[in-house]
C-alpha cells in the first residue's frame, strides 16, 4: 500500500448495505491530513453513511454491513484486532445537532480525556479542557461559567462545545456530519471560521448540504449521488469546471 | 308510582319529544333550500334532553330528601309523641314502622311501630304524589318550552353540544369527586379518633398493641411509630434494594442491550408479572419465600428468626416491584436522545461507559421519580403483607425479626369484631389517612421530578 503513505484515510471499494438495501455502491476515496474535504450531495445520497462508516459509527445500526477496505494511516479500521475504542479517540466525530451531554460545559470536554486517560491528574485535565475550549473558540465565552450546564448553552455555542469534546482526545481527523445545519447564519460563520483555524491540524472530512458553504471551507469535494461517488478532485475545479453532467447539474441546482 | 317506574315514563316521554321535534324539523327543511345550521337529530335532542334533564334532576333530588319529608310528616302525628327521645331506639322504631308501611316486613318488634305504620303510608302516598307531580309539570313544561324553539333559524346544534360537554365534565369530575368524598370521611374518622386518642401518642409513640387499650389513656398503646417504621422497612428498604437494581439492570439491558427479538419477548413476559394478582404474591411469599428466609437464618446462626420476617414480605415485594421499576426506568432512557448515546460512543466510549456516564445520569430524573411511584405503591401494598408480614408491631433493624405494616394493621384493625367508634376500629382510620398523605406526597414529589425532566429534553 504505496498510497497509504500519503493518505490520512484511504476507503477502498467500499459497500455498504442497509438490510438488502444498498446504501454506498463501490465508492472509493482517500482523505489527506491537510485538507478538509466536503462530501456533497442531494438527501439520501449516501454521503454521511459514508461519513459513519470512516469512524465505525454504523457498527450501532444492527442491520448495516459493510464491503470494502477503509485503511487509518494503513491500518484496515475494520479489521478483527482493530480497536473501536482506540479508532474512535483517533477519528472524532461532530453531529448534525449539538449534542452536549446533560453535564457541566467542563465534564463535557473532560469526558473523553477521562475515559481514555489522557490526564494524569486534575491540573492537566483542566490544561486539557481550557487548551480545547479554546481551540474551539468557545473559551472566553464560557471561562467563568464551566460548571453551567452544556446544555444551557446557545445552539452555535454547544456546537463549539461538541467540537472541543471531540479535539480534547487529541484526534488525527474529525468527522463533521452537516455540523451547521441546526445552527443560524452567524453561528454558522463562527464554526466556519473555526474549521479553517482547526485546518491543517487535524484532516477534516465535513458533509454539508450547503454547496456555498462547501465552497468557502474544504480543499477537497467529493460529489455523491444515489449511494455512488460522482466525482472528487479539488473544490475548486468541481464548483467552477466540473467533469460530470450530473455535478454540474446538482451546483447549478438543476436539482437536489 | 315508584321512583324507577316515574323515571321509566319521564324518558319514554323524553322519546316522544325526541320523535315530534324531529319530525317538526323534517317538516320545515321539506321544500326549502335554506341551509340550516341544525340537522333534525339535534332539534329532537335538544327537546329530549329539554324534556328529561329537569326532570331527572328534580327526582334524583327528590328521591334523597324525600325520606326526610315523610319523616317529618310522620312525626307531626299524635301518636309520635310517645316515641322515645333523638337516639338509637327512636330511630330503631322509626325504621321498622317504614318497613311495615313499605311491605317489606310484616310483623313488628315493637308496637308503637305497628301504631305509627298507617301514618307512614299515607304520609309516603303524599310525598309520592307529590314528587309525581311536579316532575310531570316539569317534563311538559321544559319539554313545551323546547319544542316551541324548533325553528329552521335555531341553533340546536351548539346547544346541544354545549350539553355533550357538560356531561363529559361530569364524568370526568366523578373520579375527582369521589377522592375528595374519601379524603372527607377518613378526615371526619380519623377526627373522631384523635378526640379519643392525642395527635402527639398516635405519631411519636413508639408501642402498638391495639388490642389492650387501656380506656384511661387509650394512647399509650396506640403509639403508630413501630408501624411507620415496619412499613419503611418493607416497603421502601427491602423492597427496593431487590427492586432498584434488577429493575434498573433490566431496562437498561432492554433499551441498550437486548436484540429486537429479545425485547419483543422479554418485555411483555415483564408486563404479566406486573399483572399477577397481589393474592397470589401472597401466596409465594408466605408459603415459600418465608420459610426458606427463616431456614437460611437459622442456618447462619440467627435465633431469634421469625417465620413471618420482614424481609421474606420485602422480597417479595420487591419482585412485585421489579416490572414497575423496570417500566419507568426503560421509559426515562428511551427519553434521553438517540444522539447523547452516538456522542458519547463517537468519543470512543464503550456501551457500558456510554449507560453509567451519560445516558443514566441524563435519565436519573427520571429513574428517581420512577422509584418513588414505586415506594408510594410499595407501602401501600396489601395483600402480600397481610399474608406474610407479622402482626406484631417491632421496632427492629433486623430484617428476620417480625415486622408488620400500616396497611396489614389497618386490615387486623377492620377485620376485628370491635364496635365501629372505639379507639381501636378508629385507630384503622387514622393510619389510612397518614398513609393516603404520605403516598400523596410521594406522588406529588415524584411527578413533579418526571415532569421538570420531560421539560428538560423538549
Amino acid at each position: 500500500m504505496t498510497i497509504s503513505n500519503q493518505h490520512k484515510i484511504c476507503a477502498k471499494r467500499v459497500s455498504v448495505y442497509y438490510g438488502a438495501k444498498k446504501a454506498i455502491d463501490d465508492v472509493s476515496l482517500n482523505f489527506d491530513q491537510r485538507y478538509v474535504t466536503a462530501l456533497i450531495g442531494p438527501s439520501g445520497c449516501g454521503k454521511s453513511t459514508f461519513l459513519r462508516t470512516l469512524n465505525r459509527m454504523n457498527d450501532t445500526v444492527p442491520s448495516a454491513r459493510i464491503e470494502g477496505d477503509i485503511t487509518l494511516d494503513g491500518e484496515d479500521i475494520y479489521d478483527p484486532s482493530m480497536d473501536v475504542v482506540q479508532l474512535r479517540a483517533r477519528v472524532g466525530m461532530v453531529f448534525q445537532k449539538p449534542n452536549p451531554f446533560p453535564k457541566s460545559i467542563f465534564e463535557n470536554v473532560a469526558y473523553g480525556p477521562r475515559i481514555h486517560g489522557l490526564a494524569a491528574n486534575k491540573t492537566q485535565l483542566a490544561e486539557i479542557v481550557e487548551r480545547s475550549l479554546r481551540r474551539a473558540g468557545l473559551w472566553d465565552e464560557v471561562k467563568d461559567r464551566l460548571s453551567d450546564s452544556g446544555t444551557a448553552l446557545s445552539g452555535g455555542q454547544q456546537q463549539r462545545l461538541c467540537i472541543a469534546r471531540a479535539i480534547a482526545v487529541d484526534p488525527e481527523v474529525i468527522l463533521m456530519d452537516e455540523p451547521c445545519s441546526a445552527l443560524d447564519p452567524i453561528a454558522t460563520a463562527k464554526i466556519e471560521e473555526l474549521i479553517h483555524e482547526l485546518n491543517g491540524r487535524y484532516a477534516i472530512v465535513i458533509v454539508t448540504h450547503n454547496m456555498q458553504q462547501a465552497a468557502r471551507v474544504s480543499q477537497r469535494t467529493a460529489f455523491f449521488h444515489l449511494g455512488t461517488l460522482v466525482e472528487y478532485g479539488a473544490t475548486s475545479d468541481i464548483f467552477t469546471n466540473p467533469r460530470q453532467e450530473r455535478t454540474k447539474d446538482y451546483i447549478t441546482g438543476r436539482y437536489g | 308510582m315508584s321512583l324507577l317506574a316515574l323515571f321509566l315514563v319521564v324518558a319514554g316521554l323524553g322519546l316522544i319529544g325526541w320523535l315530534t321535534a324531529r319530525m317538526r324539523a323534517v317538516a320545515f327543511r321539506r321544500g326549502s333550500t335554506a341551509r340550516f345550521s341544525s340537522l333534525p337529530s339535534h332539534f329532537g335532542g335538544y327537546v329530549a334532553l329539554w324534556t328529561v334533564l329537569p326532570a331527572a334532576l328534580f327526582l334524583a333530588v327528590w328521591a334523597a330528601t324525600s325520606p326526610a319529608l315523610v319523616t317529618n310528616s310522620v312525626l307531626k302525628d299524635p301518636i309520635a309523641a310517645q316515641l322515645p327521645p333523638p337516639g338509637f331506639d327512636r330511630a330503631a322504631i322509626l325504621s321498622e314502622a317504614r318497613s311495615l308501611a313499605a311491605g317489606t316486613s310484616f310483623g313488628a318488634f315493637n308496637p308503637l311501630a305497628e301504631k305509627l305504620a298507617p301514618a307512614y303510608a299515607v304520609a309516603q302516598t303524599q310525598i309520592d304524589w307529590i314528587g309525581t307531580a311536579v316532575a310531570l309539570l316539569l317534563v311538559f313544561a321544559t319539554g313545551g318550552f323546547a319544542y316551541t324553539r324548533v325553528r329552521p333559524d335555531f341553533r340546536a346544534r351548539t346547544k346541544v353540544e354545549f350539553v355533550v360537554m357538560g356531561g363529559l365534565l361530569a364524568a370526568s369530575l366523578i373520579a375527582i369527586l369521589t377522592t375528595l368524598g374519601i379524603v372527607a370521611s377518613l378526615l371526619f374518622e380519623s377526627w373522631r379518633f384523635f378526640e379519643i386518642v392525642p395527635i402527639t401518642d398516635f405519631l411519636f409513640g413508639t408501642h402498638w398493641s391495639p388490642q389492650v387499650i387501656d380506656p384511661a389513656d387509650p394512647g399509650a398503646t396506640l403509639g403508630a411509630v413501630p408501624l411507620f417504621w415496619g412499613t419503611f422497612l418493607i416497603g421502601a428498604v427491602i423492597a427496593m434494594i431487590v427492586a432498584i437494581p434488577f429493575g434498573l439492570m433490566s431496562a437498561v439491558y432492554l433499551t441498550q442491550y437486548a436484540s429486537g427479538a429479545a425485547r419483543r419477548w422479554m418485555k411483555p413476559i415483564l408486563e404479566i408479572l406486573a399483572g399477577v394478582p397481589t393474592v397470589v404474591y401472597g401466596y409465594f411469599a408466605a408459603l415459600t419465600i418465608a420459610p426458606a428466609v427463616r431456614d437460611f437464618a437459622v442456618s447462619i446462626g440467627v435465633t431469634w428468626a421469625s417465620s413471618e420476617s420482614a424481609l421474606a414480605a420485602g422480597l417479595v415485594m420487591g419482585v412485585m416491584i421489579i416490572p414497575f421499576v423496570s417500566s419507568m426506568a426503560d421509559d426515562s432512557l428511551a427519553a434521553v436522545p438517540a444522539s447523547m448515546r452516538d456522542g458519547s460512543l463517537a468519543m470512543g466510549a464503550t456501551s457500558s461507559e456510554t449507560i453509567r456516564r451519560v445516558l443514566l445520569p441524563a435519565a436519573l430524573p427520571g429513574v428517581v421519580g420512577g422509584v418513588l411511584l414505586a415506594v408510594s405503591r410499595a407501602i401501600g401494598e396489601t395483600m402480600i403483607v397481610v399474608m406474610a408480614a407479622s402482626g406484631v408491631a417491632t421496632l427492629t433493624l433486623n430484617p428476620f425479626a417480625s415486622a408488620t405494616t400500616v396497611t396489614k394493621q389497618i386490615v387486623d384493625l377492620l377485620t376485628g369484631e370491635a364496635e365501629f367508634d372505639s379507639p381501636k376500629t378508629l385507630a384503622a382510620f387514622a393510619l389510612g389517612l397518614t398513609l393516603f398523605v404520605i403516598t400523596l406526597l410521594l406522588n406529588i414529589v415524584a411527578l413533579t421530578v418526571v415532569k421538570r425532566y420531560r421539560e428538560a429534553y423538549e
